[in-house]
């Protein structure tokens, strides 16, 4: 497989168009034979095939405006192993450069740019080959130390190179949010992603095994005043995930004070009986999950995915709750919770809480989650902004229900119970206008129960 | 402080340092009435003497071994070698003399020499009025080799290099004799020989040079903080010994180093700073080290265009720059 | 027993009381050239027995070192010597227990701390300046400290020797001319011992004498007999009275056999045949001068031998001290490159 790619048509040209495509995939190209138009703001010419084989795959479509030397077709080369198929040599490249460009001034550049560096230019070996992901040894030393994932990183140097600064950039974009110094910011996210993601073989996700602690690096040791805490695998998970959330997805941040006396009083009303029939506390999580369960219903865009070049909606609804055990947060999954009654959720709660703190949850317990909803409440916290559990398109924070005064629609002045909710949204699916309607929506519904709602 | 050319705030030092210690003269050729051909040494033999502002026979290895001579006996001689290029029959004076003198006798003698010798290409001197010698003598232990960009350096480093109690070889720049202007301190004002100087901070590539190159990398980090790309510049200013520390942190600052000097690449200066960088400071590079150096031929050509062709210049450096910067 | 040759028929004369001499000047100056011989051929002895690993002789050119040292002045001149000079840097100070120091290349060589080989001489305190292996070097410093010292106003004379072979080096010119056009203080001794290493003195001089070279440099340039102490110390007393008048240099050419060959590690047979070195033993200025010294009643063959004797246990005692004195300590090696 051989690549063709955007070449450089002209001093300061740095990008083309792709006019019409004059052969098509599965054709017979010959070596120099046109292949493509191309428009740049200096020439317009027809790009030759370096190689001779077959068209096996268009990367750039016609209108599209890519950067010299981008890939822009791949060809199979004719009678040759892979090995020697790939080998496009630069000279090759450039001397079909030449043929393009003929008549216009471009191809005597490069050797015109030597004469006048005959001082000892600088210069790169190339020898790496380009598909070969190789990282300088700052970069690797970077990511070591700040738990970085590579892979996750996107590189602005040559050919996508990831360079120390990329890292700089990721770290530091991550870290001025990461700060778990105060309630305000609330992780629920990760380790559900980092179990169905790293644990595939492994049947349960053990809460407690998260402190398997695997220190890495450093001889080195902490100052008197210092103390250093290795970093366990499921800790640099939740690390690496967290970071890589905060920096892929733009976070935007929501509220809305939703009054809860109502719902308040049915559960006071049902909370006894319910426990007594079903063997299980009767919380207001349930409740949440179910406006939540049918506002996703109502904007379906809510439980969705970015894909770069897609949105992907998910039919189901998997609600992610956050479960805090002692050593770590993890995110089980309450399946089709769109199906589930207020009991239904309660018993899946309880459950999914249970298993949580006792380490028994199995990977089909925490993947594949659409939305999660956040129980910060628990903690007292009244304000949160929590980190998308990606890739999921949002995360909803329950806070403390307070009972405060409020100033009512008739200008009176009554005590209620109210409630924040907050709502962290990828700001590259999702818009302020959507996002609001789904808090108004799951608000109404709240807002909305009374003491006959039915838990059944 | 007083704007000085470079080459006046050499000369100054040289009087003022005359004028403070009785010991310290000059010898070379021309030196004494033509006031030196480059006109470093105008006026000394005047208020000196010929006594002081010695007029050498046309003899390098004796302009040196003389000065080592006097300089055992006690006094501050300050060669001038009226070119770098001529140097060369002096080297066994300073290599073989200057430099072991105080190692051989296991401390018992030294040899507080300086030889001036102004060095460098661009001003049409063609293959034996251009070059650049440093490398020679950097490799020599017990020689300690200045190479100042400014003319307040200049100052500062040519009286440390009078009182520095060991030989030093003080490279002038030609090209910067006359063109370079800047603040230079009044007074008795030193610059410690092995300290680099901090021309300027960035955070996107590291420049490391001397001499004349600082000035044309500066011009050529400024065309770049235009594009978005900032330089961290670092002026060895003493080529011998090298400022490690000061290397290793303007390296390890954004990972990307560039080296820049004007002698031939092979076994220069830039060799061995990198060598530096790669032995102590590989786990912070975030490119392989380059270097911008002259050509590896035997010197520079007399005519323009190959003239140019040698010589590193801004836009040569800025090119450099902007391939590192894209790593 | 070659009295002849040395002029024993002015026996009765004492020719060095002509010259300011007195006789305990000149059993001064016999002692040191005893002294002189018996250090290198105990240098060359241990060298033998595999003790020192490399030796540079002196053998047969002590009555020519003698001889112009006893026109010197320890106290001030400076003398830059060549790696033959034991002998003047014996007048100028040092020891028997320093030379083997130096040959043992033990820490307290005062000359390097056993850094150099033996010969390379140098000590501040008795004014021999460090010397090198490349020759002719020490030749323009010699003419730096005349220079220093006129600048200063000190009276001195900077005495600097080396062989016909390096009176072809550069550093001779160059620094010959420069103190002849500065009229310096200085005072070129070359010791002719016609070979420079294995070349004969035809393949090495276009002139017939190094002397004659003096005169491009404006200067006078002498030739003497180096087997006769008196007649060398009396050029170089000439010379020396030149310099400090502010006459300026002079040049003195001591016609000298070598003994031995270059170095330790030369063998002079296959270039010099044995009639010749057997004729130049004939001539050894030892014996000549204590013929001279006998037969004016200076010594007597109990006294000479009694000095011999001296010596001996002299140059016995220095052995056994610096076989048995420690060597430097090997970080040392790192030291004084520059000032500390």
């Amino acid at each position: 497989m051989a690549e063709v790619k955007m070449p450089k048509l002209g001093e300061s040209v740095t990008e083309g168009t792709l006019g019409k495509w004059l052969k098509q995939v599965g054709e017979q190209v010959y070596k120099y034979e046109p292949l493509v138009e191309v428009v740049t703001d200096k020439v317009s010419a027809e790009i030759p095939s370096d190689f001779e084989g077959v068209l096996t795959a268009i990367l750039v479509q016609e209108n599209e405006t890519v950067k010299v030397g981008v890939p822009i077709a791949v060809i199979e080369e004719a009678g040759s192993g892979s090995a020697q198929a790939s080998s496009a040599s630069p000279e090759s490249i450039k001397s079909s450069t030449q043929i393009v460009s003929n008549g216009i001034a471009s191809a005597p550049q490069e050797s015109a740019m030597k004469a006048e560096t005959g001082a000892e230019a600088v210069a790169f070996s190339q020898s790496a080959a380009p598909t070969q992901v190789r990282y300088s040894p700052a970069v690797l030393k970077l990511a070591q130390e700040r738990g970085i994932d590579l892979s996750k990183v996107k590189g602005t140097g040559i050919a996508g190179r990831v360079t120390r600064k990329d890292v700089l950039g990721y770290t530091q974009s991550a870290s001025m949010h990461a700060n778990p110094s105060s309630s305000m910011q609330t992780a629920p996210t990760v380790a559900s992603t980092m179990a169905t993601q790293n644990t595939p073989e492994s049947a349960t996700v053990s809460a407690s095994a998260t402190q398997n602690t695997e220190t890495t690096s450093t001889s080195i040791q902490a100052p008197d005043n210092e103390e250093w805490i290795p970093v366990s695998a499921v800790r640099k998970t939740i690390a690496s995930r967290m970071v890589q959330s905060k920096h892929q997805a733009p976070h935007a941040w929501m509220m809305v004070e939703v009054d809860v006396t109502p719902l308040v009083r049915l559960r006071e009303r049902h909370k006894a009986e319910f426990k007594q029939r079903e063997g299980i506390d009767l919380t207001y999580l349930p409740f949440f999950i179910r406006s939540t369960v049918e506002a996703l219903k109502e904007f379906p865009i809510m439980n969705s995915t970015w894909a770069d070049d897609k949105i992907i909606l998910k039919k189901d609804i998997h609600i992610s709750i956050a479960v805090a055990t002692d050593n770590a947060l993890v995110v089980p999954v309450i399946r089709h919770a769109d199906r589930l009654s207020i009991l239904g959720i309660a018993g899946a709660v309880a459950d999914l809480a249970r298993r949580a703190r006792s380490g028994k949850l199995t990977i089909q317990d925490v993947q594949d989650g659409t939305f999660t909803v956040n129980n910060t409440g628990a903690f007292g916290s009244i304000l949160s902004q929590p980190i998308i559990n990606a890739p999921q398109a949002a995360i909803l924070s329950v806070e403390s229900i307070v009972r405060r005064p409020i100033v009512r629609d008739d200008d009176s002045i009554a005590i209620r119970s109210m409630v924040n909710l907050c709502l962290s949204l990828d700001h590259r699916i999702l818009d302020g206008w959507v996002a609001g309607q789904f808090l108004r929506s799951i608000k109404q519904r709240l807002e909305g129960l009374n003491e006959s709602t039915s838990l059944y | 402080m007083t704007v000085k050319l470079y080459i006046d705030s050499i000369h100054d030092a040289l009087q003022e340092e005359m004028r403070r210690d009785q010991g310290v003269f000059v010898v070379g050729e021309d030196v004494g009435v033509r006031g030196g051909v480059f006109r470093v040494t105008q006026g000394l033999i005047e208020e000196f003497g010929e006594m002081r502002v010695i007029d050498a026979p046309l003899a390098e290895s004796a302009i040196v071994g003389v000065a080592i001579g006097a300089a055992a006996y006690g006094l501050k001689p300050v060669a001038e070698i009226q070119f770098a290029d001529f140097i060369l029959p002096a080297v066994n004076q300073i290599i073989s003399e200057a430099a072991k003198m105080r190692y051989r006798s296991n401390n018992d003698w030294s040899c507080p020499l300086v030889v001036r010798a102004p060095y460098g290409g661009g001003v049409h001197g063609a293959l034996y009025h251009s070059q650049s010698v440093e490398a020679l003598f950097h490799h020599v232990p017990g020689l300690k080799v200045v190479m100042p960009a400014t003319a307040a350096d200049a100052k500062g480093l040519l009286l440390s290099a009078i009182r520095d109690p060991d030989p030093v070889l003080f490279f002038e720049h030609k090209a910067l004799y006359r063109w370079v202007k800047d603040d230079v301190p009044d007074g008795d004002y030193t610059v410690p020989i092995g300290k680099a100087r901090l021309v300027r901070e960035g955070e996107d590539l590291t420049v490391i040079t001397y001499g004349l190159m600082v000035h044309y990398a500066e011009e050529a980090a400024r065309e770049l903080e235009k594009e978005g790309v900032s330089i961290e510049l670092l002026d060895l200013r003493t080529v011998s010994p090298l400022d490690r520390e000061a290397i290793l942190a303007a390296a390890k600052k954004t990972g990307k180093v560039l080296i820049v000097h004007e002698d031939n690449k092979t076994g220069g200066v830039g060799a061995e700073v990198s060598a530096i960088i790669a032995e102590e400071a590989l786990f912070d590079l975030d490119a392989p080290i380059a270097r911008l150096c002259g050509p590896d031929i035997p010197a520079m050509p007399f005519n323009p265009p190959q003239e140019r062709f040698y010589m590193v210049n801004s836009e040569k450096i800025a090119q450099a720059m902007r391939k590192l910067a894209a790593f | 027993m070659n009295a002849q040759s040395l002029g024993v028929k002015a026996m009765t004369e004492k020719r060095h009381e002509k010259l300011g001499l007195t006789d305990q000047d000149v059993i001064k100056m016999y002692r040191y050239m005893v002294l002189t011989r018996g250090l290198d051929e105990r240098m060359w002895l241990l060298n033998r027995a595999g003790k020192v690993p490399f030796v540079v002789s002196c053998k047969g050119q002590e009555a020519a070192q003698i001889g112009a040292a006893f026109a010197l002045n320890p106290l001030r001149d400076y003398v830059l010597p060549y790696y033959r000079d034991l002998g003047v840097v014996l007048v100028f100070g040092q020891t028997a227990k320093d030379v083997m120091l130096s040959a043992f290349a033990k820490s307290e060589d005062p000359n390097s701390g056993g850094r150099q080989m033996p010969g390379h001489f140098g000590s501040r305190e008795h004014h021999i300046v460090t010397g090198s292996s490349p020759v002719s070097t020490q030749i323009p410093h010699a003419v730096g400290i005349a220079l220093a010292a006129k600048m200063k106003g000190d009276r001195l004379v900077a005495y600097t020797s080396f062989g016909e072979g390096s009176s072809n080096q550069g550093d001779f010119h160059e620094a010959a001319n420069f103190a002849g056009v500065h009229h310096l203080p200085v005072v070129f001794f070359c010791e002719n011992n016609k070979y420079a290493i294995s070349v004969p003195l035809r393949k090495e001089l276009a002139c017939e004498r190094v002397s004659d070279r003096a005169a491009g440099y404006g200067f006078p340039g002498v030739t003497v007999d180096g087997n006769d102490p008196l007649a060398v110390y009396q050029a170089m007393q000439e010379a020396v009275t030149r310099a400090l008048n502010g006459e300026g240099p002079s040049l003195v050419e001591a016609m000298v056999d070598r003994l031995n060959p270059h170095s330790s590690d030369d063998d002079d047979r296959t270039y010099r045949s044995k009639e010749e070195l057997e004729e130049a033993k004939r001539q050894d200025p030892i014996f000549s001068f204590r013929d001279y010294l006998l037969a004016c009643g200076v010594l007597t063959e109990e006294s000479e031998r009694a000095l011999r004797d001296e010596v001996t246990a002299d140059i016995n005692a220095a052995t056994a001290y610096a076989e048995q004195a420690p060597y430097p300590e090997p970080e040392q090696a790192l030291r004084y490159v520059f000032a500390e």
